[in-house]
């Protein structure tokens, strides 16, 4: 069958033998090149292919009033990322997780591009507080944008309408100038951190420390298995000392008028409450503040950003005259000083006027200081000098910061020789002196100088270190560096202070300068005060003009003698130091209401996870509550989740509010049982009081009424 | 004739590494798909495998110059079962390559390589010379040139490649010039350009340029390239262990029991057991190219070596994309890759060089 046919030639079969030999040494190499020489380069790959880094964020620390009800606490709220380890995404992507995210895509774009610098195993945030539908676009995109991802944060939760939110202050993401500080070193990208107020001054307590998980992944994303856990620290609570009770009463007192409240417990410096207005909410901030709410804030004539009880610089007016009459006792020449105004004096070739044009008659310290009589001042400042008047400012802490925790309080300033020449370069004038002696001039404080200086006073010379934490739950690196309770003891002679609170008290009398924010049955010792703004030639220029108005102060105390409570009241364009007199006398209140009525029922402080089940616990039936934050959404942008809610008990002490003014006095002690309180009782009280039929439930009426005889 | 074949005379060497081979893949299956939802494919890779055997020892008893009689039915089939695939077949991932007959797919163009190995060695017995004519070798080349055009149209570029070393390995056997060889390659370099622009699909041009570039595209077609080079590079000296591969096992390697299983191997048994296993196809291709030395006649020689050039350009071609160095094609590594085509089309070959080989006395 087959015959003589050729064999196949063996030359070609070696060839192709050799041919074979080629491509297996050529697919040795091949492995050789991969699995000998890049292994290294390769297993790293390999490694970050199936290992992510999952960080979890610690939530900031809470904030509670000093009988632990919570005042900023934190709810979870999901944030955008990307997670660059998983690879570039193009701009096609960014486009299409813009749109799904409900972005701009050029700002995603830029803010990426930006912070492409970064380690590549930080994450970029791109979006926080995503909504669910936005949830669901990320969570349905997994395998389109494997470097979409997001993570829980537990975002800010304050209180609502801007309530404490000076002393509070708010957070923000690290900005890049704050990182290159040596501050800020420790910080990262994207951190969230105080920015101002006790946010700022406690950050590092409250921010805690991150933790991360590193998560074994598969291709899809998918969790297979986890390798090792650091959880994330919290950051630490902190007590405040401020009660939620008194300073609710004093939000409500001061309403949108503009100035500040602050009250403080004399003996140890805790601040019970502290406002400034305009308020501003710091909820905007928790997210990422718009271009446009943050020019808002920062042109807004009011300052709505600046904390008035310690960053007012501002005439101390009539106020500053306790310190005089202390100044001028220990010199001793107060107590023998007698003087007759008429209506003015004349120093120095100029004529100084009282405030009272008709003139007080013959006056000595005690009724200086409750009729407020200028000349005496005057009379005295110039017998002191301002060397010695500068001294004793000095010494209680005027003109200087007070070292409480808040951010970037103010100095203020008191006049001296030294101080002309310094920033004038100029020699004083005797002529100056004069108008410092009764709180105007070159002279300004802040607001919780005064209340420093006058609740030493009242403590005859036991002068505290203002402060918003409770001492003994902090670490002791604070109380070292804080000092906290450090506290000073300056002479006062004790029948000078004797004469002088005394007289103090007699302010709110009828023949002193406030009688209208008398309330029976308190014993509140203060003093008024007036301060121009400008000159009282210029303000006439101007018509009267609400700008140019005067600045209302009040600064008072009860009871006369071992105070408990002393309160600052500043009301910027109030005219007139009474009408600060009242806003006081109705915190005071609200805090003699809370004292007496605490045997009652002492509320104990929420747990931490405060969930439905304790909600109601807390709403049964007679237990008073106080809602000071909430949900809410901002309108138009598909229901944006701006807070969660919490609740916390409110003192079971009715804390009553009440307007005071003669006739009203009975007003607060006949209500036994709770009921609303009108929402904002004192509004329109300064220029107009309202009409009692109006504020009282009807079955009271006819005994308010007829209560009132003062 | 029948009374001088023993099985004696079967390449019993041959067959210890074929299976050993074998018994490799279906462990890696066995890894690569462990907690996919391929899990057990193992068992049915050892079923195929046993079909296989059997299949082989059933042909190398058909005396192979009965079936070279038969070559003009079964070219003429394999035509007509390439067209009812382009009319009647299932399209799957946007090729048609399947006839469905219910019991199972059937993939006609996996065939023709054995066809088109028979057709060679029938044409090239016949012909007997060993200076090939430029006439004639355009005629043979045109007896493979026809079906894999029908193939390439289905479109499947990987197994239509693989007509192409049957075709080159019985031309060169069969005496081809120097002169035209050179003449050829210059021809398909110059129509090249004209195939890229006309012949292929997007997605096949995807693939070759993500072999030229595959980190332009890592989250695209330069994707598998990337994971492949990965998983075999993590691999090291000596491999990351049994089902321990992360490559493998995180699904990041694509297709890891099939098309990547040699990447798969390699990342959990490394350099080692990756040289190892090529060792053991160069023994087999040596060994065949053995049995084709002492073949009986013409016809046995270029049978065997028709088998010797699709495997060796299997393997070339799959270890060549698993390592980065060729496109990916969806070539299978023959005996190792899970798949019953190639497995039982791997031993079918194979048992005609048995045949071949049980033979080789006759005469």
């Amino acid at each position: 069958m087959f015959g003589r046919e050729e064999k196949v030639s063996t030359i070609r079969l070696t060839v192709a033998q050799y041919a074979i030999l080629v491509i297996f040494v050529f697919l040795v190499y091949g492995l050789w090149s991969l699995q000998v020489m890049d292994n290294a380069r390769l297993s790293n790959m390999a490694e970050q292919n199936r290992v992510k880094e999952v960080p979890i964020l610690a939530p900031r620390g809470k904030l509670t009033d000093r009988e632990g009800r919570p005042v900023v606490d934190n709810y979870p709220s999901f944030s955008a990322w990307l997670v660059r380890s998983q690879g570039k995404t193009s701009d096609t992507d960014l486009d299409a997780i813009a749109a799904g995210l409900h972005l701009d895509a050029n700002d995603l774009k830029t803010h990426v591009q930006r912070l492409s610098a970064m380690p590549g195993y930080q994450p970029i945030i791109i979006k926080y507080d995503i909504t669910p539908d936005e949830l669901a676009f990320i969570e349905s995109h997994r395998n389109e944008y494997p470097a979409l991802d997001t993570v829980q944060v537990h975002r800010r939760l304050y209180p609502r309408n801007g309530f404490m939110a000076h002393t509070i202050g708010y957070v923000g993401e690290v900005s890049e100038d704050m990182l290159n500080q040596p501050r800020f070193e420790l910080y990262n990208a994207g951190d969230i951190v105080g920015q101002s107020g006790l946010e700022a001054e406690y950050n590092d307590l409250l921010m805690g420390k991150n933790g991360s998980r590193r998560v074994l992944v598969n291709s899809k994303g998918k969790e297979v298995g986890v390798l090792s856990d650091t959880p994330a620290v919290p950051g630490r609570q902190i007590q405040l000392t401020i009660d939620l009770d008194l300073q609710l009463a004093a939000e409500e007192t001061l309403g949108d008028k503009n100035g500040a409240i602050v009250a403080m417990d004399p003996k140890t410096g805790e601040i019970l409450a502290m406002v400034s207005r305009p308020t501003f909410d710091p909820n905007a901030f928790a997210v990422r503040i718009t271009r446009k709410d943050w020019s808002a804030l920062i042109n807004d004539p009011g300052k709505p950003l600046l904390n008035k009880a310690t960053q007012a610089q501002l005439a101390p007016g009539s106020t500053f005259k306790i310190l005089m009459s202390v100044a001028g006792w220990q010199e001793g020449i107060a107590q023998n000083l007698h003087v007759l105004c008429n209506g003015g004096a004349t120093f120095y070739g100029h004529r100084f006027g009282c405030w009272l044009k008709g003139g007080h008659g013959s006056v000595d310290l005690s009724t200086a200081i409750y009729q407020s009589c200028d000349v005496f001042f005057y009379t005295l400042a110039e017998k002191l000098g301002i060397e010695r008047i500068a001294k004793y400012a000095n010494e209680f802490g005027l003109g200087q910061k007070t070292g409480i925790d808040l951010p970037q309080e103010v100095q203020g300033v008191i006049p001296s020789e030294e101080w002309k020449i310094k920033n004038f370069h100029q020699k004083w004038f005797a002529g100056e002196t004069i108008s410092v002696g009764i709180g105007q001039g070159a002279i300004a404080i802040s607001p919780v100088q005064l209340l420093r200086a006058v609740s030493a006073i009242s403590m005859g010379g036991h002068l505290v270190r203002p402060h918003l934490v409770v001492p003994d739950k902090m670490p002791q690196y604070y109380r070292d560096t804080l000092k906290y309770e450090e506290t000073r003891e300056i002479p006062i002679d004790p029948e000078g202070w004797n004469t002088i609170t005394d007289a103090m008290a007699r302010v709110l009398l009828p023949e002193g300068t406030a009688p209208s924010a008398h309330i029976p049955g308190l014993d509140i010792a203060g003093k008024t005060g007036s301060a121009q703004t400008v000159s009282l030639a210029l303000r006439a220029k101007y018509a009267n003009k609400a700008e140019f108005a005067q600045n209302g102060w009040f600064v008072g105390f009860t009871p006369k003698r071992n105070p408990d409570i002393v309160v600052c009241v500043l009301f910027q364009g109030g005219e007139h130091g009474k009408l600060a007199a009242r806003l006081a006398t109705q915190v005071i209140k609200a805090y003699e209401d809370k004292k007496n009525n605490h045997h009652i029922e002492h509320l104990k402080p929420p747990d931490a996870s405060s969930g439905e089940a304790e909600e109601g616990a807390l709403r049964r039936p007679g237990r008073k509550t106080m809602e000071i934050s909430g949900i809410w959404t901002d309108g138009g942008d598909a229901g944006h989740l701006q807070a969660a809610r919490f609740v916390s008990p409110a003192s079971a002490a009715k804390v009553q509010r009440v307007v005071a003014a003669p006739g009203l006095e009975a007003y607060a002690h006949l209500d036994p049982e709770p009921r609303p309180v009108p929402s904002h009782p004192w509004r329109d009280t300064v220029s107009h009081l309202p009409p009692v039929a109006a504020i009282l439930p009807a079955p009271l009426r006819g005994k308010a009424v007829s209560g009132g005889a003062r | 004739m029948n009374r001088y074949v023993h099985f004696r005379d079967f390449d019993w060497l041959l067959l210890i590494f074929v299976l050993i081979i074998c018994g490799l893949g279906v462990s890696e299956i066995y890894s690569a798909t462990l907690g996919t939802k391929f899990i057990g494919m193992h068992v049915k890779q050892v079923e195929w495998i046993t079909a296989g055997i059997v299949l082989m020892f059933v042909i190398s008893l058909i005396n192979y110059q009965v079936l070279l009689e038969f070559v003009p039915w079964m070219y003429a089939l394999s035509i007509f079962s390439l067209v009812s695939v382009l009319v009647f077949g299932k399209k799957y991932l946007g090729a048609r390559r399947w006839i469905d007959f219910k019991l199972f797919h059937f993939q006609p163009s996996e065939w023709i390589k054995l066809v088109l190995i028979l057709t060679m060695a029938k044409y090239f017995a016949e012909y007997r010379d060993n200076d090939l004519p430029f006439r004639e070798l355009v005629k043979a080349g045109l007896v493979v040139m026809f079906p894999m055009l029908l193939v390439l149209k289905q479109p499947d570029l990987g197994t239509a490649l693989t007509y192409v070393p049957i075709a080159v390995m019985a031309l060169f056997l069969g005496g081809m010039r120097a002169r035209h060889g050179i003449i050829l390659l210059l021809v398909a370099a110059v129509l090249m350009p004209a195939v890229w622009k006309w012949g292929l699909k997007p997605y096949q041009k995807e693939r070759l340029s993500t072999f030229v570039a595959p980190e332009a595209d890592s989250h695209g077609a330069g994707y598998q390239v990337i994971q492949s080079q990965v998983a075999v590079g993590s691999g090291g000296i000596w491999g990351k262990g049994l089902a321990k591969g992360t490559q493998t096992q995180g699904q990041f390697l694509p297709v890891p029991h099939t098309d990547f299983i040699f990447a798969a191997w390699s990342e959990e048994h490394g350099f080692v057991g990756a040289f190892f296993v090529l060792l053991l196809y160069f023994g087999v291709l040596m060994r065949l190219i053995h049995d084709a030395q002492t073949a009986p006649d013409r016809a046995g020689v270029f049978l065997i070596m028709g088998v010797v050039a699709v495997l060796a350009f299997h393997v070339l071609v799959n270890v060549g994309m698993v390592v980065g160095f060729m496109p990916v094609t969806g070539i299978p590594l023959p005996l190792m890759s899970y798949g019953g085509s190639s497995i039982l089309f791997t031993f079918l070959s194979l048992g005609i060089v048995m045949n071949v080989r049980m033979r080789r006395y006759v005469n």
